[in-house]
């Protein structure tokens, strides 16, 4: 088949404005890139199959019949304004995008195994719906992945990496155990604490003892057999456990426990991390935070301030901004822009949203802009944090994703009014045999 | 229609307190009663109005000019000139170069619970919903907002002079509001917004039906809910016909000089038994009391707009409002101002049709829009939420300027909360309630850097002050 044969064959069988494809080549030109050095302006980004293919500012590729030559495949050229943004697609980590439709109908919450305190086997994954609605409101917005979370209970389970394209969990579901969010329960942090140690403690033997476990020679233990095996690559520090902390003391409790424990720990919250910026990032604990401070919302919280995020980021702290959110993950930009508002650097900043996710949560070829790394990609028309800006084109796996929501559908279907309900049905076309013929 | 109710209600704010605490066996009407439960205490102090030139600032006068180099004098607490070019010469003014800065006026939140459920968090500062009937139109918010609440000052940092704080939306009449404005005090009554018309919340939908319901009580549907809201205005509509014929006996009376000069005087007509409820419904039918109503359902405005018509009152703003672009002709045609949120949605099922574009939907129909906070946090970027609003709009293709944008959270607040003859623009002789922005006030970037409330500088972004008591000592370091 020659070239030009196939190009119409192919025209002919994708529907108009057919997303491209994974396994096509595109080349996005002359834009300015976020590599993870930093942004690079006059740069372009060669997607092949699915794949970043090449990042540069002078590719040098040959023109070709309907585009450009990379290695030995014709790329379609699409040519960027200088003034286009290419970053990472962002990740939301945290929150329940896909395990919730509607916060307050308990029926459509499905992150909570409920029951034990300890329910480290619950794999959350299996409870994630990748057609839900909620995904694509929060898309649209630049969000190509998340790290999605069960609740509940000291330990809630595994929290999965997600790409945000795709109908079947097969597709969608990158890793199923990338994390385990817990919790230090109450009365107090250091009950919480024991209760972990003591949780820990038996995994360990259990560990050390599974025949004598198997055999019903083993004392009484605080967690099933499912959850003790499951806790451990947390115990091995192959997993983080994710706690929620702001006070400073609590902050500072965590980090002496953790190392104590040797395991990998991220913490939730941190308003108050600012405090113990240094210590964290000498016991290399990354923090999950949002930069909307609120001064004293609660009594763990008396020292928020804005530039928390900063003072964090400049002590050399992984930090990832979140909103720990399903409906609102779409705010992800806007609180990095608030992050920078107070004082963040902004490259730090679009790393706190892109590749800071993925290197705490150990998703090597995602949240990053270099050769082989999977095309999760977005255009922006500017600044990615400024609110004037808008998606031109994202990918996901370098398949270009549709912009529209159930909520862009309700804005059509509302575009003139009466919106709904929709007007009277005209009347069928005639019948081919006429009545009583 | 709007200047009746509040010429009225004036009238009866400037009476003097003795006047009306002095002698009991001679109120002037019921108004004059309802007036004097908010006689202030405390004085309301402030300093001297500084006489101030802001000069070569982008002014934006939310009323339809965005001047690119222009200025704005503030003397005697109002806005004395404010103009496009070369600031006025004006003896003895201070004079502060506002190059490459952006003013604006104040913002203003139609919906705020600061106070009444203050920071920090948690049991004792829960003063929101009195939730122990499903209607409480006679509990006011003004007697649960804690005026050392931390997130005032914060929401000030924010650009905000003035905000209605609200009753939760756990009841289907809530209380009455209170719109304040941002100068500090030892009580609340003194933050009251001079002049401003009293308020009442109201809610609708699945939050009352929740709370009673979930209790084994009423309300536990929707039509549970309409039936309770018309039955608090069957007996309010009773209880106003007994004021009216003691009002008007008491004219009488007065006309023949025997009003209030003895106790003994067997002529004067007794008053109805006062009720704290029905007074409060009273005033909405008797349109002085502007009502806000927590509304997210296309369908649930309408009943609520039902309501409204059989007892033959306005709807100021509706609340939430997030399916308010589906009725955004009705709402037109009514002035009934719908206060939103820019991309609120999905955490119950009644908001669960919200969309980004609904402010700009409205505004393109005419209907009045308000982007409100309801968010001790969204308070303190109401300018972001505004331009998230409008950027949606925009990219939708809805033709929008940035004037309609700032109006969200100026002047058009300032009308559903009765104060648009005061404050909302920036307009020679209103109060001088105007911020200063250190970049385009819808740039993620830009932060309010000076604030003046009633023309007195309440904020600046250099030296940040402390209001809240609860901080001292905390080491709370900004």
């Amino acid at each position: 088949m020659s070239p030009r044969l196939a190009l119409l064959c192919a025209a002919l069988t994708l529907p108009l404005a057919a997303p491209a494809l994974a396994g096509d080549c595109t080349v996005y030109e002359g834009a300015r890139v976020h590599l993870p050095e930093g942004p690079r302006d006059g740069f372009s980004v060669v997607v092949l199959d699915g794949r970043v293919a090449d990042v540069g500012s002078n590719l040098g590729l040959a023109p070709a019949p309907g585009g450009l030559l990379f290695r030995d495949r014709t790329c379609t050229l699409v040519k960027l304004a200088a003034t286009d943004v290419i970053t990472p697609g962002l990740v939301t980590v945290g929150g329940q995008l896909g395990l919730v439709e509607v916060g307050m109908e308990g029926a459509t919450r499905t992150h909570d195994a409920g029951g034990d305190e300890v329910r480290a086997a619950h794999v959350v994954a299996n409870s994630y719906d990748p057609r839900s609605s909620v995904i694509a409101v929060q898309r649209i917005q630049g969000i190509t992945s998340a790290v999605v979370e069960p609740t509940g209970g000291m330990i809630a389970g595994s929290s999965a990496w997600v790409d945000l394209l795709g109908a079947t969990q097969a597709e969608t579901v990158i890793a199923t155990s990338v994390a385990m969010p817990g919790a230090v329960v109450t009365p107090s942090p250091s009950e919480g604490l024991r209760r972990l140690s003591e949780l820990f403690d038996d995994a360990r033997r259990y560990a050390a003892n599974r025949r004598a476990f198997e055999e019903n020679r083993s004392r009484p233990l605080v967690a099933s057999r499912l959850d003790l095996e499951a806790l451990q690559p947390l115990l091995a520090g192959d997993v983080p456990l994710v706690l929620g902390a702001d006070r400073a003391s609590e902050i500072e409790a965590l980090i002496r426990w953790s190392e104590d424990e040797g395991i990998r720990l991220v913490i939730r919250g941190a308003a108050e991390g600012w405090r113990h910026a240094a210590a964290l990032a000498e016991a290399d604990i990354a923090v999950i935070i949002n930069p909307y401070v609120y001064g004293p919302g609660s009594f763990d919280q008396r020292e928020g301030r804005a530039d928390n995020a900063r003072l964090l980021s400049e002590a050399g702290v992984d930090v990832i901004i979140s909103t720990s959110s399903a409906h609102f993950a779409r705010g992800l930009r806007q609180m990095a822009g608030n992050a920078v508002r107070g004082g963040m650097d902004h490259t730090d900043a679009v790393r706190s949203i892109t590749s800071t996710p993925a290197e705490v949560f150990g998703i090597t070829d995602r949240g990053e802009i270099s050769r082989g790394a999977y095309a999760n990609l977005v255009i922006w028309s500017g600044d990615p944090l400024e609110i004037s800006t808008r998606v031109k084109t994202m990918l996901i796996g370098g398949a270009e994703v549709d912009l529209t929501s159930r909520q862009t559908n309700l804005f059509d279907r509302y575009r003139e009014l009466p919106g709904s309900p929709v007007p009277d049905l005209p009347l069928p076309g005639p019948s081919a045999v006429p009545a009583g013929g | 229609m709007l200047n009746r109710p509040r010429s009225l209600l004036f009238a009866a704010l400037l009476l003097p307190v003795a006047a009306l605490a002095g002698d009991a066996a001679a109120p002037a009407s019921r108004a004059e009663l309802d007036a004097a439960g908010r006689a202030p205490v405390e004085p309301v102090v402030e300093g001297p109005a500084p006489l101030v030139v802001l000069a070569n600032a982008t002014v934006w006068t939310a009323d339809g000019d965005i001047w690119e180099r222009g200025y704005v004098v503030l003397k005697d607490g109002r806005i004395f000139a404010v103009g496009e070019g070369d600031a006025p010469t004006v003896p003895a003014a201070t004079v502060l170069d506002q190059t490459g800065k952006h003013i604006t006026p104040g913002l203003i939140d139609t919906h705020s619970h600061l106070g009444v459920y203050a920071s920090p968090g948690g049991k004792a500062s829960s003063d929101g919903n009195e939730s122990t009937s499903p209607t409480t139109p006679g509990v006011w918010a003004e007697h649960s907002v804690w005026p050392q609440d931390p997130g005032l000052e914060r929401a000030v940092a924010g650009g905000v002079t003035a905000i209605q704080v609200l009753p939760g939306s756990a009841n289907l009449i809530g209380g009455r509001g209170v719109v304040l404005q941002m100068v500090p005090h030892r009580g609340s009554r003194a933050m009251r917004f001079p002049g401003a018309p009293e308020t009442v919340k109201m809610a609708c939908g699945e939050n009352p039906k929740r709370v009673y319901g979930g209790k084994g009580g009423a309300p536990s549907t929707r039509m549970g809910n309409l039936r309770s809201h018309r039955q608090a205005f069957l007996d309010a509509q009773h209880a106003m016909h007994e004021w009216d014929d003691w009002d008007e006996k008491a004219a009488k009376a007065g006309k023949g000089g025997k009003k209030g000069k003895s106790k003994g005087n067997d002529d004067s007509p007794k008053p109805p038994k006062r009720d704290l409820n029905t007074e409060t419904l009273i005033g909405v039918l008797k349109g002085e009391i502007l009502p806000q109503i927590h509304c997210y359902r296309a369908d649930d405005m309408l009943s609520i707009l039902q309501l409204a018509d059989e007892f033959g009152f306005s709807v100021r703003s509706f609340h939430h409002a997030l399916e308010a672009y589906k009725i955004r002709d009705v709402l037109a045609e009514r002035q009934v101002a719908s206060s939103t949120w820019a991309d609120w949605w999905g955490f119950k099922l009644e908001a669960f049709d919200g969309i980004p574009h609904n402010a700009a939907l409205l505004t393109e129909a005419g209907a009045l829009a308000i982007i409100h906070s309801d968010s001790g946090i969204g308070i303190q970027r109401l300018n972001q939420e505004a331009s998230k609003a409008y950027w949606t709009g925009r990219h939708a293709g809805i033709e929008l300027t940035e004037n309609d944008a700032i109006r969200w959270v100026t002047a058009n607040p300032a009308w559903a909360l009765g104060i648009d003859g005061a404050t909302g623009t920036l307009t020679k002789d209103k109060r001088g309630d105007v911020v200063v922005w250190g970049g385009h006030p819808l740039s993620i970037y830009s932060s309010a850097e000076l604030v003046f409330v009633n023309g007195r500088l309440r904020y600046d972004k250099q030296r940040p002050g402390q209001w809240s008591d609860f901080e001292v000592g905390q080491g709370v370091d900004r």
